[in-house]
């Protein structure tokens, strides 16, 4: 046991391997811990047996799972809900990035409304110095004067900064990602040292909120007026076919485009973006997709301090894209630009633009527009 | 209890003689039960829990008063616990009943003359709480209920918060039924009584045999009962003096927390309220939070209400009473039992204020510090 006797830590728990060993290693080092669920918001409905749809973050037996791990570690457990502000802050600022014809990343809002907002501000009422998460990745200071800075967690496979860049100074000092010195094995292998259960539930690419089917029908149901039918319009502005309504259509995709018969080419069509304006669906050929220039209206930094000057440095444009070289250019309006030394194919406003100087996280910003 | 998980095992519903030794104990248990409510063993329906009694109590004298052509209009308070509440919505929603809400005052109760407006030729049935859980408020029941017999409609009241320190007397409260559940007087969970006055229009909404004489069909929990019968005598050589003592500890922790904490109000009445219940509301604060707080400093309270943090909707009852969202949100109520000593309450005056300060600071910096941005 360390000299960590006495500072209470709160833990978002999952009932999942990571934010469980989290909670373990925390009860190792002889923290006090407390472990906390959130509730979150899923879709109005019901299953066959007329239970309410749950929000796959925490289904009944996540919260069983994550309940049955805490009281093994003997530590205090609350499941708290937080549907509500998660809708709000959430769910419906992601409905009216759609209606704003972008494609929104709702883990940003989630990351610092939700975890770092609302459970931050409890963890804090509740006298915790830090709130722990499961994510992979870490937090560093070199001295007392220099800045927090956030880290790639040690695994590249299951690195989550990406999603964490939203986090400033403030957040940073009162974070703990305890996984994040580790890779996935070793918490394997940690979690069947702690004698904790090490299921993996099935890791979806829906979103959490969404109970059934993809996000499509989510909109069609939740907001339907956000979707009107329009044109698909080639680089020239001549209509070559109709779409759905722009929310149905993000960038890099092909299906779902009905291109009139008469004009499909050889090659295959590819949403190039959404002109909002128009209600349109410009569509082009492969080799049209890609941008070098990325803008970021709002930039954030997770330093707290716009950097002096361009960085050469890394960013990706998607959770799962490829980390590509460029320069990152700050404006003195608050935004940024990034000038990528390759065109990146799934750069798309609404999602996260992140940079990184080798394992450190610069910081970044929602997509405002791409060229 | 003990003796009913193993040498008495037998099925009460069962002619052999291991199941008629458990017929004696139900009947025993009947019995005991019967005489500390003023009422006849005959009454007395055990059942699962306080909840179910409700339900039981509410469906069964609606339906069968309407069979009798009695008329579809029901009386319910605006206070009353989910039990009763939802079962009369269901009632209106998928039955084809009326009901009327009452309000309730500021201190959470109803005025007996708003029970006498309400009331139409049609009126079959009205339910008001003897005390109500999140804030403690009595009711004036026996003027209800005298209101109700003399207009020829059925009375049932939710007592469940009661028996451990008020004595109940079904015929000084003039009601037809009462509904109890066996662990809010230190019996086990998981088994209540309905009383059921005899000759009340009572239809049976569980159907099966003949168990409790048909009127809550289903083999009887045994143990529980004998159980809860256990607990009705412990509570009736204790409550007056336990009374006492705990209106005491509760009003010396109403003064503390006012005292100590900046924007805190006594949620219900100030004294006309159940001994061991103290509910406060505070300004500006999450319940919720509040309740985690002292909990890990080993104080269990509770919200008093299915309240949610995430939700901003505050407690139904306390908006009921007209509190505004932002005090009752804040909502909190402190239990004392038996058990409860006043090192504990001074525990509790001691450790209270600070949890508050502390959520009401942190909720103020995150407040000004977070900008939420769009996506």
């Amino acid at each position: 046991m360390s000299g960590n006797g006495g500072t209470r830590v709160v833990v978002a728990m999952s009932g999942g391997v990571d934010s469980s060993v989290a909670a373990a290693l925390l009860v190792e080092q002889g923290y006090e811990v407390i472990g906390i669920m959130l509730r979150l918001w899923a879709e109005e409905g019901t299953d066959m047996t007329g239970a309410p749809n749950a929000n796959r973050c925490c289904a009944p037996e996540a919260v069983t799972d994550a309940r049955a791990i805490a009281q093994m570690l003997g530590i205090p457990f609350y499941d708290i809900h937080a549907e509500a502000v998660f809708k709000k802050q959430v769910v419906d600022s992601w409905i009216d990035g759609y209606a704003r014809a972008i494609t929104p990343n709702p883990c940003f809002n989630c990351n610092r409304s939700i975890r770092f907002g609302f459970l931050k501000q409890r963890a804090l009422a509740l006298g915790a110095s830090y709130l722990a998460t499961g994510h992979y990745a870490r937090v560093d200071r070199a001295g007392d004067d220099t800045p927090y800075r956030l880290l790639k967690g040690r695994d590249d496979k299951k690195d989550q900064s990406y999603v964490l860049h939203v986090l400033g100074q403030e957040d940073l000092a009162h974070a703990m990602f305890p996984c994040g010195n580790y890779v996935k094995s070793e918490i394997r292998s940690l979690a069947h040292k702690f004698g904790l259960p090490t299921a993996e539930r099935a890791e979806s690419q829906d979103l959490c909120f969404l109970t059934q089917g993809d996000y499509r029908g989510f909109l069609s149901r939740q907001a339907p007026e956000i979707s009107t039918p329009g044109p698909v319009l080639n680089q020239r502005g001549e209509q070559i076919g109709t779409h759905e309504g722009l929310p149905y259509y993000t960038v890099g995709q092909r299906k779902g485009l009905q291109v009139m018969q008469k004009i499909t080419t050889a090659e295959p069509m590819y949403v190039l973006r959404l002109d909002r304006a128009r209600n349109a669906v410009i569509a082009g050929p492969a080799s049209e997709l890609g941008s070098r220039r990325v803008l970021v209206q709002m930039a954030h930094y997770c330093s707290g301090r716009i950097p002096e000057g361009a960085i050469q440095c890394t960013a990706k444009v998607r959770y799962k894209a490829r980390e590509a070289t460029g320069t990152l250019e700050p404006q003195a309006n608050g935004s940024l630009v990034f000038q990528f030394d390759e065109p990146q194919r799934d750069a798309t406003p609404g999602q996260g633009l992140v940079a990184y100087f080798g394992d450190e996280v610069i910081g970044g910003g929602v997509i405002t527009a791409v060229s | 209890m003990q003796p009913y998980f193993s040498e008495v095992y037998g099925n009460a519903s069962s002619m052999h003689s291991f199941g008629s030794a458990a017929v004696a104990a139900l009947d025993e248990a009947h019995h005991t039960v019967a005489c500390d409510l003023g009422a006849r063993a005959s009454e007395i329906v055990f059942t699962g829990c306080g909840t179910e009694s409700d339900n039981l109590a509410i469906r069964g004298a609606s339906l069968a008063m309407w069979k009798r052509g009695r008329g579809q209009h029901l009386i319910v308070a605006s206070a009353e616990h989910h039990a009763v509440a939802h079962t009369f919505h269901q009632l209106q929603d998928l039955f084809g009943f009326t009901v009327t809400e009452l309000p309730v005052g500021s201190d959470g109760r109803v005025d007996p003359d708003d029970v006498r407006k309400a009331i139409r030729p049609d009126t079959v049935l009205c339910s008001v709480m003897l005390a109500n859980n999140e804030v403690g408020s009595f009711n004036d029941i026996a003027s209800i209920g005298a209101i109700c017999r003399e207009r020829g409609v059925l009375m049932h009241t939710d007592a469940v918060q009661a028996p451990s320190t008020v004595l109940l007397n079904v015929n000084a409260l003039n009601v037809d039924l009462l509904a109890l559940s066996a662990h809010k007087f230190y019996g086990p969970k998981g088994v209540g009584m309905l009383y059921i006055r005899e000759g009340t229009a009572y239809l049976s909404t569980l159907t099966g045999g003949g168990h409790e004489r048909g009127r809550r069909p289903g083999t009887v929990n045994v143990a529980g009962c004998v159980g809860l019968a256990a607990a009705s005598k412990y509570v009736a050589a204790r409550r007056d003096t336990q009374a006492g003592r705990l209106s005491l500890l509760r009003d010396k922790l109403f003064a503390g927390i006012l005292a100590d904490v900046p924007d805190a109000r006594v949620s219900g009445h100030a004294h006309d309220r159940l001994a061991g219940h103290a509910s406060f509301v505070f300004k500006d604060v999450d319940g919720e939070t509040l309740l985690m707080a002292l909990d890990i400093e080993g104080i269990a309270v509770s919200t008093g209400s299915a309240c949610t943090s995430g939700n901003p909707e505050p407690s139904e009852v306390l908006v009921a009473m007209g509190i505004s969202p932002n005090w009752a949100l804040g909502g909190l109520r402190i239990s004392l039992g038996y058990g409860t000593t006043e090192d504990d309450v001074d525990r509790v005056i001691d450790v209270l204020p600070k949890c508050v300060a502390r959520i009401r600071k942190t909720a103020h910096v995150m407040g000004s510090a977070r900008v939420v941005a769009q996506p």
